[in-house]
């Protein structure tokens, strides 16, 4: 049982770290400049690729109790981030006045795949998988 | 506990090496996009309009994308003529707008009137020399520029004038294709021949205008 935990939360921290490499991917190498909303995602996901690293060895249950508000609070800016990219919100009520617009396409893979929708896909996966875990460690107390 | 350990190890050498991979490809992929895009269309790099320094038979095109604005155009400014200084006769250098900063437009139609005087790379000069002054990232005064264009030698009536010239806008807006059609997202970005630069720096540049003057 102890295994299924552990298997859930090297989940997360592989999802964090393809979404920190792939996020350095398209700013270093590809030198598309991160907006401001990009910016704080980062700030939220970047330090998950950390802390779970050091739940899982050894593991720490409370990895999940410092890690879920980071994951929560850049699920809910990628949401934002989404309905203002594809024109749910309007583009005026974006907070992004100097530098890129948060609603610049960059890339779009087989039409539906753009940076937001991955760093949203991301975030909610770990959210899913954390989820999972707190449930198991509930039914085990 | 000894298996996990080995996972998360494999696990990274597996994402660096994806990613190394990654950067490998998309270099490689840029390389052979923009080789392509220098063969077919030459004056997507060196247009008719840009203002050109060197000898005018030169074979070697060395395309600046940059910005009056950009400190890191300033600093590499002296670092360009000294390379095209190692090449006598074999070196153009072509001047490209990348108009990133929120002066950058009103200082490149400064320029541009100063080229109808023949005065574009006094006032490139002066512009850059002065550049922390009216160019401040925290506190931008481009009103001061006009104190200091009298010393490229220019009439500054003139060039009040001739900024207006509604063909300047019209070059701006074409650069502002060309950026994005060859992915100019900094400045100053390089091209010589039509070749990028692999990574940013002076050596860098310096070894392919070399190269690339040693393969004609």
């Amino acid at each position: 049982m102890n295994d299924k935990k552990w298997f859930l939360i090297f989940g997360c921290w592989l999802l964090a770290s393809i979404a920190t490499a792939g996020s350095l991917f398209f700013s270093e190498i590809m030198k598309f400049p991160p907006c401001i909303l990009c910016w704080y995602q980062r700030i939220l996901m970047y330090p998950l690729v950390i802390i779970f690293l050091i739940g899982l060895i050894p593991f720490d249950k409370s990895v999940i109790k410092f890690s879920f508000p980071l994951a929560l609070v850049g699920w809910f800016i990628a949401v934002y981030h989404n309905l203002l990219y594809y024109k749910i919100l309007p583009e005026s009520a974006a907070p992004c006045v100097m530098g890129i617009s948060c609603t610049s396409v960059q890339i779009e893979w087989f039409g539906f795949i753009t940076i937001p929708f991955m760093s949203l896909t991301a975030f909610t996966l770990i959210l899913i998988l954390l989820t999972f875990s707190y449930r198991i460690m509930k039914r085990e107390r | 506990m000894k298996d996990k350990l080995s996972l998360i190890i494999g696990s990274v050498a597996l994402l660096l090496a994806f990613f190394l991979i990654g950067v490998k490809l998309y270099q490689k992929q840029e390389a052979e996009r923009l080789g392509f895009v220098a063969k077919a269309d030459f004056s997507k790099f060196v247009p008719e309009y840009a203002p050109k320094l060197g000898a005018k038979d030169a074979p070697v095109y060395l395309v600046e994308f940059l910005d009056p604005e950009c400190e890191s155009c300033r600093e590499f400014y002296p670092y360009v003529k000294m390379i095209m200084d190692e090449h006598p006769g074999k070196v153009q250098l072509v001047i490209r707008y990348a108009p990133f900063h929120g002066n950058s437009r009103m200082i490149i139609k400064i320029l541009e009137a100063a080229r109808k005087q023949n005065r574009y790379w006094e006032t490139l000069e002066v512009l850059f020399r002065y550049q922390p002054y009216w160019g401040s990232h925290h506190d931008p005064r481009p009103d001061l520029v006009w104190k200091y264009l009298p010393e490229a030698g220019v009439d500054t009536a003139k060039i009040q004038e001739d900024m207006k010239d509604p063909a300047i806008e019209k070059m701006i807006e074409q650069e502002m294709r060309d950026l994005q059609d060859l992915g100019v997202r900094g400045t100053p970005t390089f091209f010589v021949n039509g070749r990028p630069l692999e990574s940013f720096g002076v050596e860098q540049l310096r070894t392919l205008v070399k190269q690339t003057v040693e393969q004609l």
